[in-house]
């Protein structure tokens, strides 16, 4: 059986149960409401556009805080691989701080940029930034001394050895980091976003809650997985894969 | 001389600071257009040594000169290919022969270059394959039109079949002995094998080893193509089969010595 009948029977079965068990009354709709009642809230929030509105905003500040994580944690990952002193005093706060969930730097962000956007991108670029600088420090560490013994005798040396030869060897562990980035960003917003204004499908999901709108917070939840899978499946992980198997990694 | 090791002493210092001398007192001269082995058991220092003739690795003393200038860093006249293809994998097959051309000449001309030599190496319909499209034997192929592609006065290859299959290996000697004849390189040739490098080369530098020492130079005089000539090569491998198991035998003795004392 292809793995996507079996997905989609897997997921059938899933919600069939779920409306069952509704039905049947074997939990309370205050509870957890019918795949119905919530595929109903979607439909409305949709239709007024909220969601539309939502996702837009969401996406808007992932893709500030995403692009910035990758810019600044690919040029503190580079300072780190190439200077042994960086490494040994930023390189450990860098591992310090990355064992810190983004979220708890909300209460300073707020302090710093205010209750608005600039507290949550500021989340979202901690969240990313991290896991970007210490994929790419490895990477560039890792590099096959073998390339750049060949690329000397082939009379590249300094900047150009290192652009044209050292950065390109090591894109798999930049993808790779960009993929981290992207998931752990995405946390990051979800966070930041239940905790601040709106629009955006955190504070929607916060607010559906607030007036015990239980179908659209699983229809927001449900948004966010979904968008989540797309995302890494449709995009990061196509390019991985094509990645690796060009730089000859996987076969 | 053309390419001239003199005194080359290599000393590493492990990690209890004890010395460990890889290369001891290597005197080596090479003539232009010569196709030079370098023969000898693993560890007896001789891809070290062709390493330092690449300008990849320096010597504890000694110099080594090389079309009149001393050695000091790797450059273009001193090709290299390594026991791996080495190419880059974001590149094709093209874009890596031009690697080593892309900042001394127009693409133009790079690009019919770079096609000149992967004809050379048969495999000019390739162009725009990437290697791990390619067999490990086409890959060393590209690896070779690479290193000629830049036109150095010397091709220097570090066990460049090692890694390859029986057969593979065969037909590249051949393909190698004609680009030889058709190029006129000076070329040094890294290798353990007895067979390859009497089925090569004009003379083999036989290494001992521990530390490294060039224990003789013998010429090969026997006619090409050698393939008809079983007898004297026959004649040959058993005569440095000899020289060698004396050395080989060291390495096994010190081994055994050393579990023995561990």
């Amino acid at each position: 059986m292809k793995p996507a009948v079996k997905r989609i029977i897997f997921f059938a079965a899933l919600i069939v149960f779920w409306e069952l068990g509704s039905r049947f009354e074997l939990w309370h709709e205050t509870i957890l409401p019918s795949p119905v009642s919530v595929y109903d809230s979607l439909v409305a929030g949709f239709a007024d556009l909220t969601l539309v509105y939502d996702l837009i905003a969401s996406f808007r500040r992932l893709l500030i805080g995403l692009v910035a994580a990758v810019i600044i944690g690919t040029g503190i990952g580079i300072l780190l691989a190439r200077s042994k002193t960086a490494d040994e005093t930023l390189g450990t706060l860098v591992l310090a701080l990355q064992s810190v969930p983004s979220i708890v730097w909300l209460p300073l962000a707020m302090m710093w940029f205010g209750l608005g956007e600039g507290s949550i991108i500021f989340v979202v670029i901690l969240g990313g930034t991290f896991v970007m600088i210490l994929n790419v420090r490895t990477g560039i560490k890792n590099v096959d001394p073998l390339f750049i013994k060949a690329a000397r005798t082939m009379g590249s040396n300094g900047l150009d050895l290192f652009i044209k030869v050292i950065i390109p060897a090591s894109v798999p562990y930049f993808v790779t980091g960009a993929r981290l980035a992207w998931a752990f960003a995405w946390r990051a917003l979800m966070a930041g976003e239940l905790l601040s204004s709106g629009p955006g499908l955190g504070y929607t999901l916060r607010y559906a809650s607030d007036f015990g709108n239980m179908s659209l917070v699983i229809g927001v939840m449900i948004i966010i997985g979904v968008v989540g899978a797309i995302v890494d499946l449709m995009i990061f992980q196509r390019i991985e894969k094509n990645v690796l198997k060009r730089w000859g990694l996987e076969t | 001389m053309f390419i001239e090791a003199k005194k080359i002493n290599k000393v590493y210092f492990d990690k209890n600071d004890k010395p460990n001398t890889v290369l001891k007192d290597i005197d080596l001269s090479i003539q232009k257009g010569e196709f030079v082995s370098i023969l000898g058991p693993s560890g007896c220092g001789k891809s070290t040594l062709l390493s330092m003739i690449a300008g990849l690795v320096s010597s504890t003393s000694g110099v080594i000169i090389v079309d009149g200038k001393k050695v000091v860093k790797p450059g273009k006249d001193r090709g290299m290919v390594f026991q791996q293809a080495a190419l880059f994998p974001w590149m094709n097959v093209t874009e890596n022969v031009m690697f080593p051309l892309r900042k001394e000449m127009s693409k133009k001309d790079g690009l019919e270059r770079a096609h000149h030599f992967l004809k050379m190496v048969q495999l000019s319909n390739y162009p725009s394959h990437y290697p791990h499209e390619l067999s490990g034997g086409m890959q060393q192929r590209v690896s070779i039109a690479r290193s000629l592609a830049m036109d150095p006065a010397v091709l220097l290859m570090d066990e460049p079949f090692g890694a390859l299959d029986e057969q593979t290996r065969s037909r590249l000697h051949g393909q190698l002995e004609e680009i030889w004849i058709d190029t006129k390189k000076t070329i040094v040739f890294v290798t353990h094998s007895i067979s390859e490098s009497i089925k090569l080369s004009d003379r083999i530098i036989v290494m001992g080893t521990r530390p490294g020492t060039i224990l003789t130079d013998i010429t090969v005089d026997i006619p090409r193509p050698r393939e008809q000539h079983r007898q004297e090569i026959a004649a040959l491998e058993e005569q440095i089969m000899a020289l060698l198991k004396t050395e080989i035998d060291k390495v096994i003795d010190e081994e055994q010595a050393y579990e023995a004392g561990s």
